[in-house]
């Protein structure tokens, strides 16, 4: 038991239930042009075959607010590679954050998005983040340094992506 | 079977004060089983059962199977939601007034 819980515990999960169909949540999720429309909005690229890379870059925005705390911000915000790319229902990938030093030094982690469409025009995205080796990373994606500008983590990308997708408005306008 | 989780369902389940310890509980450490979560309640566990189902529900807490144990995970997203959604309002609206204030004293400067 005592073996079992510790990795678990580094684990999160969030679920989002979304007006939208099917591809239209895993082309917001793998296309450059959705993924500056919400949560951090930097621009995401996909090369979606096992293997392929994943690059999320950081947005103008993002550089400005580094720049005005005196803070370098790369231009590579994420790394890492695909595992698994089944459109529209399932992409697994590694995950790096190269943002900040304390997260740079550590380890990659796995990202699991899972899409699955619902009676009735709803589709249910589950994101399963295993952060073994990542304690830094985690704390930011669970939104615990909003507050010092580091943004809301995956429940607030998520949120804004709901948004975006019903409304075709995020969260900022 | 709900499919798309309404406020409701979302405050219903938070008007509860052992579902928000169950939360707490989750927050502390994540991913946790029935058996573990009902040592910490003087409850039966068909009693916690029936409270994580209402969460589960609600979307609050998300379940995962490992090998034969199922796990639940705390899911903050619909929280985030009514924070987007009701609390920023009103910040906003706090923010506006208070801008609003600030111009009716400028103009009103001599």
């Amino acid at each position: 038991m005592t073996v079992n819980s510790a990795p678990q515990a580094t684990t999160q999960v969030y679920r989002v239930y979304i007006k939208a169909t099917p591809q239209a949540v895993w082309d917001a999720i793998t296309r450059p042009e959705w993924t500056e429309r919400y949560g951090y909005g930097g621009r995401g690229e996909y090369d979606l075959r096992p293997g392929g890379q994943y690059r999320g870059y950081t947005s103008d925005a993002m550089k400005q607010a580094g720049a005005a705390q005196g803070i370098p911000v790369p231009d590579l915000a994420i790394e890492g590679e695909i595992i698994e790319a089944d459109a529209p229902r399932k992409l697994v990938q590694t995950w790096h954050m190269l943002m900040d030093p304390g997260t740079a030094g550590e380890k990659f982690t796995r990202l699991t998005y899972e899409i699955e469409a619902m009676p009735g025009g709803v589709t249910r995205l589950t994101l399963t983040h295993e952060l073994d080796g990542a304690p830094n990373a985690a704390g930011i994606l669970a939104g615990q340094w909003e507050s010092q500008g580091a943004g809301g983590g995956w429940s607030w990308v998520l949120s804004d992506l709901k948004s975006l997708l019903e409304t075709g408005q995020g969260l900022r306008g | 079977m709900v499919l798309v989780i309404d406020d409701d369902l979302v405050f219903k389940a938070l008007a509860d004060e052992t579902r928000r310890f169950l939360l707490d509980r989750l927050f502390e450490k994540d991913g946790r089983t029935l058996t573990d979560l009902a040592s910490e309640l003087e409850m039966t566990r068909f009693g916690v059962m029936k409270h994580l189902r209402i969460l589960e529900n609600a979307n609050l807490v998300v379940t995962r199977r490992s090998g034969r144990t199922k796990l639940h995970f705390l899911n903050p997203v619909p929280i985030r939601q009514i924070h987007d959604r009701w609390i920023n309002k009103y910040q906003e609206h706090h923010v506006s007034a208070l801008l609003d204030l600030k111009h009716q004293l400028e103009k009103e400067k001599p």
